[in-house]
């Protein structure tokens, strides 16, 4: 059993012993452990491919179509199909289903990473909802402001102020689990609504941030020409991509770099992986609630005042009341098991999928509308349910390997 | 031996597992009436062999005889059918029900089938502590009697299952030496009555003591079984570590200079209001070690907590070389100078998902060399506890390696070295040789009375009274949270036993 992974060769001395397997709760929380970081990949994609199966099953039983082809068009939905029509043609239909599938990577991405950092200090934050509607109330506010301001301070500001909001609100939940050591899961839910009602009141009917000249509309005025994010592929009117996913690519690396290299993220970690360890050795467990909280806002936050100035331009009430982007964040890093890796090409399915089984994509001879977008859910309810199939794995793996050596 | 009957036999059994022979070609067996030792270090494949006995686990090769008849033990049923009862080192007892209740859990007597009729189980359950001399009330409730007790109902329930083989696991890791005694008489009745005992043990003395022959396992292989008489505590220490090992450690007498731990009338509450450390006042001198005895939940932790800064004070001060730490963040006091060996290394002492490396930079990540600005440089950490894995000699890995992954006594030595590298002028340690086996005991013992010739104060709290009394300078003994007495190392173990249980208040007076 040499598991030595520095530079000391491994030995056989006195006071190791030989194995870690005579002990069998040792053995099987060993192996679990060692499944968990082995099966890293492994487990995510068949929790992929089981949740794909299944929903297949779904559209064979319901409707009778066949899986493989409902599947097909949603791929082709999605745009991915883009890749393989080589020469690659930058203004086609299927160039412009890519644009939308990453316009929804992007906010996927920044919401998966909320949950992702909150996540490994070991507290779950379901408020990604309300956070990410914090950042985009800011957004639009700041962003239909200040009409001629110089178009890069205005997008930071609206980008700064917006990030800010969403740690405000998360933060407020750190804060009190920190002090009273209120549950984050109670209290970011109540947050969510909080917001979510503070926002139907400020684009209400006569609401402070109403639209000045649709008074018959719930709606927020338009952000600035100046203040929208660059479109760099496709047609700005027709809603190409913006430069936002490079903020999303660049919290990917912020993420990674925030929890492996500094000492903040030392501190998070060691609070995650065992709080007592952590209070034990010197580090304020409090101050690491608050501020994981905080920094995971700020994700969900800034995905806010992305899509605001990157492709919506303003809110309704209506926005407000029916947007979900926070929950596919929990299922994003729950399937890119809150590495910076994983929640990228986890939030690339999930943008995919949504883009996919949006009804204009779809020809309802091989995928009726109806199902389309509850597929999308079904899919994701499945992976959420399916977290823990790194255990089924194991278990799996456990009785081939004890085969295997009865057989031998 | 006189003419008896073999009741046990296990022949050239071997179990592997991936990557690893457990139990290589190992052949024990079993005389009526013996008392039979298996002692050997943590891995030596003690626990895979009783696993295999009790129908745990299924040999991948040799044979199992009970009374002369091959069987096959399938599982734990089929073990107590072919007569094997076990005592597990942590009771399986459920602690709402009755001793009575306990006992007969599963077989019960019953009346009409279906109801229990428990005046019938009270009635059987007498009649066997009576027949083995083991005294129980079967009317108490598990929750409201001794560990010691609650053991003699553990060994009650596999004599109610009419066992004639018993497996004692580590028996005596929970008792007070008193128990023990009680323990080795009711142990020497059953064999008189005809019932055969493995003991489990990792203390020599005591398998010398009870044990008729013992048998030595090392890394999967069985090295010797011999006859208890003739063999001395250095020569089982050989077999089980396979080199010299030193039983006690040797030291000079110590050199006490300035107090630098002084502690004072301190009072604890805990979270449910209990007082929990009440009015103590200790002082720990450089070069010295101080050494607390005392029964688990006697207020110990809550002290250690008290004194860290993991949990605060109610009254009284604390001052680490000089300085006053009392309200002190446990920050403050690793500040202060204090190096803390927590009870409980895998929830306390490590994060056990983090390498050896990060484990180190436990207490110093914030600040440099380790990191600088917030900027944390893993390859500094690497480097230095790739220095620490050579000096405190941890096997099993490199620098990068998880801290789960390692042995006990591997784990302890990173949190060994993390404590003594960060140069303290005041040690606490708390149980520090606890799960490990001879070989690691050894080195912790060695390092202590190292540190403590270095002129730190080492306060020493353990469970284990031989181990408080071999490194020990002065010993202090705790009961429900004061100080029942201080004694010097030189007091023997039944003088502090009775302080221990409270029943004798004296001692040299502090």
């Amino acid at each position: 059993m040499s598991d030595a992974g520095g530079g000391i060769p491994p030995v056989q001395p006195y006071g190791q012993p030989e194995g870690k397997l005579p002990d069998p709760e040792e053995s099987f929380s060993a192996r679990l452990a060692l499944a968990q970081r082995a099966g890293g990949l492994v487990a995510p994609l068949l929790t992929v491919v089981i949740a794909f199966v299944m929903g297949g099953l779904v559209v064979l039983i319901t409707t009778g179509k066949n899986p493989l082809k409902t599947y097909q068009a949603i791929f082709e939905g999605a745009g991915l199909n883009w890749f393989f029509q080589i020469p690659w043609d930058f203004d086609s239909v299927a160039a412009f289903n890519l644009q939308q599938t990453l316009i929804q990577t992007t906010t996927f991405n920044l919401v998966g990473l909320a949950v992702a950092f909150a996540f490994r200090c070991g507290l779950f934050n379901i408020g990604g909802q309300g956070q990410y509607l914090a950042g985009a109330i800011l957004a639009v506010w700041i962003g239909s402001s200040f009409q001629d301001l110089n178009p890069y301070l205005h997008v930071g500001l609206a980008i700064v102020i917006g990030t800010l909001a969403g740690a405000l609100i998360a933060g407020i939940a750190g804060f009190l689990k920190a002090t009273v050591g209120a549950h984050e899961v109670i209290s970011t839910i109540m947050l969510n609504w909080i917001v979510l009602w503070v926002g139907v009141y400020l684009f209400g009917l006569g609401g402070p941030l109403q639209n000045d000249t649709q008074t018959s509309v719930p709606v927020s005025n338009d952000v600035a020409e100046g203040a929208k994010l660059h479109v760099f592929w496709g047609d700005p009117l027709l809603q190409g991509l913006h430069i936002g996913i490079f903020f999303a690519l660049g919290a990917l690396i912020v993420y990674s770099i925030l929890l492996n290299r500094t000492t903040l993220g030392y501190g998070v970690k060691a609070v995650g992986f065992n709080p007592e360890a952590a209070r034990y050795g010197g580090i304020s467990v409090a101050r690491n609630y608050f501020l994981a909280m905080a920094i995971s806002g700020a994700f969900a936050g800034l995905a806010g005042a992305i899509d605001i100035l990157g492709w919506q331009f303003r809110l309704s009430t209506g926005d407000v009341q029916t947007s979900v982007v926070g929950f596919t964040g929990i299922a994003v890093a729950l399937l890119g098991r809150n590495t910076a890796i994983g929640t990228g090409l986890a939030a690339l399915l999930f943008g995919a999928l949504f883009t996919g089984t949006s009804t204009r994509n779809l020809d309802p001879d091989i995928f009726q509308p109806e199902l389309a977008s509850n597929l999308t859910l079904l899919i994701q309810g499945l992976v959420v349910l399916f977290v823990g199939v790194d255990l089924a794995v194991l278990w799996l793996l456990g009785r081939l390997r004890r085969k295997g050596t009865a057989t031998a | 031996m006189p003419e008896r009957s073999l009741v046990l036999e296990m022949r050239h059994i071997t179990k592997r597992f991936p990557g690893i022979v457990a139990n290589d070609d190992i052949g024990l067996d079993l005389v009526e009436g013996e008392v039979h030792a298996l002692l050997g270090e943590n891995g030596a494949g003690k626990s895979t062999l009783m696993n295999i006995l009790y129908g745990l686990y299924h040999p991948d090769e040799g044979e199992i005889l009970i009374k002369g008849k091959p069987v096959r033990l399938g599982s734990p049923n089929a073990a107590i059918d072919a007569g094997v009862g076990m005592v597990h080192q942590h009771f399986m007892l459920i602690p709402v029900m009755t001793v009575a209740e306990n006992i007969v859990l599963a077989q019960e007597p019953t009346t009409a089938g279906v109801f229990l009729d428990i005046s019938e189980a009270e009635r059987r359950v007498k009649e066997i502590s009576d027949r083995y001399g083991l005294a129980v009330d079967p009317h108490a409730r598990i929750d409201r009697i001794t560990v010691g007790q609650q053991q003699r109902v553990e060994i009650l329930k596999a004599l109610y299952r009419e066992a004639d083989i018993l497996v004692l696991d580590e028996p005596t890791a929970v008792l007070t030496p008193q128990e023990a005694r009680e323990l080795f008489e009711v142990i020497r009745g059953l064999t008189e009555r005809g019932k055969s005992i493995i003991f489990i043990s990792h203390k020599l003395n005591e398998v010398l003591e009870i044990a008729d022959r013992i048998t030595v396992l090392r890394r999967g292989k069985l090295i010797e079984t011999l006859p208890a008489e003739g063999a001395t505590e250095e020569s089982l220490a050989r077999l089980m570590v396979g080199r010299e090992v030193l039983l006690r450690v040797a030291k000079t007498p110590a050199h006490p200079a300035e107090p630098l731990l002084e502690v004072e009338d301190l009072r604890v509450v805990d979270d449910r209001g209990i007082e929990k450390v009440r009015g103590i006042s200790l002082e720990v001198r450089a070069g010295e070690i101080v050494g607390i005895a005392g029964i688990d939940g006697n207020g110990q932790s809550e002290l250690i907590d008290a004194m860290t800064g993991l949990m605060p004070v109610e009254s009284g001060t604390v001052r680490l070389a000089g300085d006053e730490v009392t309200t002190e963040s446990a920050r403050g006091h690793l500040e202060a100078g204090l190096g803390h060996i927590p009870e409980d290394r895998q929830r306390r002492g490590l994060v056990l998902e983090y390498s050896i490396a990060e484990n180190i930079a436990l207490h110093d990540y914030r600040a440099a060399p380790a990191s600088r600005f917030g900027w944390l440089f893993p390859r500094r950490l690497v480097e230095r506890a790739r220095a620490l894995i050579r000096e405190f000699d941890v096997r099993g890995g490199g620098p990068t390696t998880r801290a789960g992954g390692l042995s006990g006594g591997n784990q302890q030595k990173v949190v060994l070295a993390r404590e003594i590298d960060r140069d303290p002028r005041v040690l606490i340690a708390a149980q520090p040789t606890r799960g490990l086996d001879v070989g690691a005991i050894e080195f912790v013992h060695r390092r202590l009375i190292e540190e403590r010739d270095e002129g730190r104060a080492i306060l020493l709290v353990s469970l284990e009274l031989d181990e408080v009394l071999s490194l020990s300078d002065r010993v202090l003994v705790m009961f429900e949270g004061e100080i029942a007495g201080e004694f010097p190392p030189t007091a023997s173990e039944e003088e502090l036993g009775i302080a221990m249980t409270g029943g004798r208040r004296s001692g040299v007076a502090a």
